[in-house]
């Protein structure tokens, strides 16, 4: 089958790879109709996460349908239309009955390893490196889905791929991290990244009733999509993001962060950026720490901080101290995935949300590698690329 | 140019790799063996403009084989640019001692120069930041319904089975519980210390 590999830094090959098999009775594979490029694949790209192998298959967001399955996958039969998690979850561990899906104790087959590296590892998730399990991923023909019969989401046929394919990633992410700011109906939301994640954490905000919802970037045309969505938009390129936060919340700070940019984050005019890409490059620091900073720096006292955003190593010059005093509470996490999807399904059904607005670019499964150039320098005006195998 | 979509990696990025690696080797030597170069060019005595020559050769190429080469590509062009003045005020002295290295230096750095150049220019389109057509997004609001309906339409859904497990506390959770009955005082055996049975 045709498949996108990762073959380095900046280095994504359409190629010929072995057809996946179904391996374990719980296995199904799946014929995949779309799949997507996701933020989280350009820290990937760029190579700054670890235990990549030349040649893995990539990608994380897909659906499909059913074409084969194991002995033991209960009610998902052949011909099914599914969206797949991206977490790969069992649903019987500790975790997953606590609906701790992408904490699955069960599903990372390389746990050993990954243990060594984070203390105790999480989920095995698609395309996503040998810490993570070592899948091949979604940009790809056909997949072989793990633990099947609770890694995945049926979706009616009344709605396009493009209406449900976000269910398996990016929806639920920006959903997880605005229930995580508990969001009261007097609170300022504030969200770093009009990409496609933060462009779903607005979408969310607004349904969970936050009175303001602000959102950073630099990007004109995302910041565009996000004012639609109903954001109050802040161009750091502009203007002070303190100043104008401080302004629009009489002084106080919004009770609410959200971090949806990660590991890469950059503002061209700021010393510490300078500092983290200098510390990057000397590889005496994983990450890039900037929104980081500003968020604990600008959120009210007592307030949340909420970080969908992908880490993956070590950061430095976070403010301990302010976050200490001003008794600020962090929640983060991979997505758990399917503790959200039957409602979230539901609201597609109602009407109450189409996240199909937020597909900016479609193509073959062939322009894959292409299109990764394209939506990391955001040209053409991308935000989000579906790509059809 | 050709673009072949099935690749991420086009001409000019294996390009910039490979003059990024020259430059570090380049660099290198320059650094670490300056006396050598300042002999086969006839100007010993230099050794500490070698010596600054090869650390810019090592930060430039460095530069190039980063996710984005398009500055240190421009950088190392200016480079070679001042290489090429300084081989060529050489070469004007009509009885300079090593001639014959000198010309040959000068092709190779003017080669270099030109891959260099080239490459800084493709690079730059290609990483145009925000390049290209950018259309209209005003009209995406994503709620089909609008969105003044939107606001809070789903905060008051209440009943949902997930947002009682909305937080990672596990006093909120569903699923299984660690038995902390007065037993775990009597019968320590089975547990570890610094586990969750131990408070
Ligand atoms: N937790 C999860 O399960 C999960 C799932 C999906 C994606 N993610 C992560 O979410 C993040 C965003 O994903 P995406 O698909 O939207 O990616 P993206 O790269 O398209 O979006 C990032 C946006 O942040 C902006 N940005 C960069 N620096 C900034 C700064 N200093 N201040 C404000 N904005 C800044 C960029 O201009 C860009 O628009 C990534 O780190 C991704 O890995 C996490
Ligand atoms: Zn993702
Ligand atoms: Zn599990």
């Amino acid at each position: 089958m045709k498949a996108l590999c990762w073959h380095g830094k900046n280095d994504i090959r359409y190629e010929t790879v072995p057809d996946p098999r179904i391996e374990d009775a719980r296995d199904a594979i799946v014929n995949v109709s779309s799949c997507a490029i996701c933020g989280s694949d350009l820290h990937l790209f760029h190579h700054f996460i670890p235990a990549m192998e030349s040649g893995d298959v990539v990608g994380h967001e897909f659906m499909g349908e059913v074409m084969e399955v194991g002995a033991e996958t209960r009610d998902l039969k052949v011909g099914d239309r599914v969206v797949v998690p991206f977490t790969i979850t069992c649903g019987e561990c500790e975790q997953c009955r606590r609906g701790n899906f992408s904490l699955c104790e069960r599903s990372n087959r390389n746990k050993a390893l990954a243990d060594k590296v984070f203390g105790h590892a999480g989920a095995g998730l698609f395309g996503y490196s040998h810490l993570t399990g070592g899948y091949a991923g979604g940009q790809a023909e056909y997949v072989r889905v793990p633990f099947a019969d609770q890694t995945h989401v049926k979706v009616p046929d009344g709605l396009t791929d493009e209406q449900v394919l976000f269910l398996g990633d990016i929806f639920p992410t920006g959903w997880q991290a605005a229930v995580q700011c508990d969001i009261e109906p007097s609170d300022t939301v504030a969200i770093w990244g009009a990409g496609p994640v933060g462009q779903f954490c607005v979408r969310s905000a607004v349904l969970l009733g936050a009175e303001q919802v602000v959102v950073i970037d630099n990007v004109p045309e995302r910041l565009a999509m996000a004012e639609a969505g109903g954001a109050i938009a802040i161009n750091f390129d502009e203007e002070s993001v303190l100043a104008r936060l401080q302004e629009l919340t009489r002084g106080k700070g919004p009770e609410k962060c959200i971090d949806a940019v990660g590991l890469e984050s950059h503002v061209p005019r700021s010393l510490d950026s300078v500092y983290d890409r200098f510390k990057q490059a000397m590889m005496l620091e994983s990450d890039r720490a900037h929104v980081l900073r500003e968020m604990i720096y600008v959120c009210r006292p007592g307030g949340i901080l909420s970080i969908p955003g992908v880490y993956g190593g070590l950061i430095d010059k976070v403010p301990m101290g302010p976050l200490m005093n001003k008794a600020l509470t962090v929640r983060t996490g991979q997505t758990h995935v399917k503790r959200w999807t039957d409602e979230l399904l539901g609201l597609i059904e109602e009407g109450q949300i189409d996240p199909s607005f937020v597909v900016t670019h479609s193509a073959g499964l062939e322009q894959g590698p292409d299109m990764y150039n394209t939506f990391r320098d955001k040209q053409d005006g991308c935000v989000k690329v579906v790509l059809k195998p | 140019m050709n673009l072949d979509r099935r690749r991420s990696l086009q001409p000019s990025d294996r390009l910039a790799r490979a003059l990024g690696w020259l430059g570090i080797g380049l660099g290198l030597y320059q650094l670490l063996a300056p006396r050598s170069v300042t002999r086969s060019l006839g100007v010993e005595g230099a050794e500490a403009i070698v010596r600054t020559c090869g650390a810019r050769g090592l930060a430039t190429g460095m530069g190039a084989l980063s996710v984005n080469p398009k500055q240190a590509l421009w950088a190392r062009s200016v480079g070679d640019v001042m290489d090429l003045a300084a081989l060529l005020a050489l070469l004007a002295d009509r009885d300079h001692p090593k001639r014959g290295s000198v010309k040959l230096a000068l092709a190779g750095v003017g080669a270099c120069a030109a891959a260099s150049l080239y490459c800084a220019q493709a690079q730059t389109r290609r990483h145009a930041y925000q390049g290209g057509r950018t259309p209209d997004y005003r009209g995406r609001s994503g709620f089909p319904r609008g969105l003044e309906h939107a606001r809070g339409a789903a905060a008051t859904r209440s009943g949902l089975p997930s947002r009682p497990m909305a937080l990672p506390s596990p006093a909120h959770s569903p699923g299984p519980r660690f038995q902390t009955t007065p037993s775990r005082q009597r019968d320590t055996s089975g547990y570890t210390k610094g586990s969750d049975y131990d408070y």
